[in-house]
């Protein structure tokens, strides 16, 4: 079973979300799920870089008012 | 580290200095836009492929030159400049980040006035931009301003005159205009040409032909000079007999284009009719001062943008097609990409929205792409 870490990263700037979901991700299983919440405009575009960098498929995204939700899969 | 500001390298860009910047920023964001100059060489690697140290761009790194990192607001080049100096590299970052680059204007006196006043340009290195100020007599008035209204403003209150006038030669699709904004302020004469002004939603002077604008001991001449293509009001003004400011009709290596209102088809017999007739009668001596520049090979020895227009039409490439249908095909059919949130800075600048000054900001990302070569 795979499972779903969530990450707080509502009211950081660059780079701070991008460093604490690379440091949440060490500690995940390959499969397993991060969902990480953001207010950083920026985030959006660097998340989905830094996804695909590293092998990683994001599975959801929304937003919801100025918060941006993603979910994704470690690779 | 040193904090390095944009001013700096706005200096250094003009100078042609040797300039080695690594872009932190992701690789979508740093191929729309980056900081150009003709001795600027780049890394492009984001700061996300550095989180565990620099080993594997060690040697694409320069050891005996200072390093400028970059990234879209800052944060990220801090965090990197740290790691590279750390390892001992020479090493800073720009203030701001591409944010305040983007903002940045560098004033280039362009002459001295034959009735006594001063001409000076405001070139926006990071977003091709340009502006004007005509300085006569205590009196100064604003051509084409961008949204950093206090750059002007400031300009104004150290050389002791007062704005009267402030002009936009057309109405903006690329960047937010500070026209209004300026002359509310200062209790200016806001000019737009009426005809793309039919839906703003404020008080403006109709800019049209037969106007003549005085400014101090300067006439700022705007007789016989609409010049529709870009937009349908597009006006282009002649300054102290002198300088022929063509707005974004006519750049130094490329003309305007016509569809970012939506109308190509329609506009672009008045773009041949402005630059292929109207111009043409025209004086070859004129110096024109476009409201952009779209490549930084554009820019003069001392930063400035403008070029006689006899040698215009001996040079650029826009001016210079006999067949009338090629030339359509060119502006129709050969365009760039449009700018970033054109429409909505369309809709700002008729003062129908008005967003925070951090969404004008994001609205204004990138190159501003108007024109075609």
């Amino acid at each position: 079973m795979s499972s779903t870490t969530f990450l707080d990263a509502k009211g950081l700037a660059c780079p701070m979300p991008i460093v604490r979901a690379k440091k949440a991700m060490k500690d995940m299983q390959t499969g397993d799920v991060l969902e990480i919440h953001t207010t950083d405009k920026g985030s959006v575009s660097d998340l989905t870089a830094w996804a695909a960098s590293g092998n990683h498929e994001i599975k959801d995204q929304q937003q919801e008012s100025d918060v941006f939700k993603f979910w994704i899969q470690k690779g | 580290m040193r904090i390095i500001q944009s001013s700096e390298v706005a200096k250094r860009v003009i100078a042609k200095e040797s300039l080695f910047i690594l872009d932190v920023r992701n690789e979508t964001a740093f191929e729309d836009w980056k900081i150009e100059g003709e001795q600027v060489r780049h890394l492009n690697v984001p700061y996300f492929d550095l989180l565990d140290g620099i080993e594997e761009i060690e040697d694409q790194l320069p050891k005996d030159e200072e390093i400028l990192v970059v990234c879209a607001k800052e944060g990220s080049s801090v965090m990197v400049a740290e790691i590279l100096e750390e390892e001992g590299y020479s090493v800073g970052y720009l203030s701001g980040g591409m944010k305040a680059w983007s903002e940045y204007l560098e004033p280039v006196k362009i002459a001295d006035l034959k009735s006594g006043g001063e001409l000076y340009q405001f070139v926006r290195l990071g977003k091709g931009c340009l502006s004007y100020m005509v300085i006569s007599g205590g009196e100064a008035a604003i051509i084409d301003a961008t949204r950093m209204t206090d750059v002007f403003m400031d300009f104004a209150t150290e050389r002791g005159v007062k704005i009267t006038n402030v002009l936009d030669t057309h109405l903006h699709a690329d960047h937010i205009s500070g026209g209004r904004q300026i002359a509310l302020a200062t209790g200016a004469t806001y000019w737009l040409p009426p005809k793309d002004a039919v839906e703003v939603i404020f008080e403006y002077a109709a800019l049209e032909g037969d106007t003549s604008i005085q400014i101090g001991d300067t006439k700022i001449d705007i007789q016989a000079l609409y010049s529709p293509g870009h937009t349908i009001g597009s006006t282009s003004f002649i300054v102290d007999d002198s300088y022929l400011m063509t707005g974004d009709i006519l750049f130094i290596d490329s003309i305007g284009r016509p569809d970012l209102a939506g109308l190509a088809e329609d506009w672009v017999g008045d773009l041949r009719e402005s630059l292929y007739s109207r111009y043409k009668e025209l004086s070859g001596e004129l110096t024109v001062l476009p409201a952009h520049f779209m490549i930084i090979d554009e820019l003069n020895e001392d930063g400035s943008v403008s070029e006689k227009l006899g040698v215009l039409y001996k040079q650029n490439h826009g001016l210079n097609i006999e067949d009338e249908k090629e030339f359509r095909e060119l502006v129709t059919g050969n365009l760039p990409p449009q700018p970033n949130a054109y429409q909505e800075i369309r809709q700002m600048n008729m003062g129908k929205i008005q967003p925070d000054e951090e969404t004008q900001r994001e609205m204004e990302i990138g190159p501003n792409r108007c024109a075609v070569r």
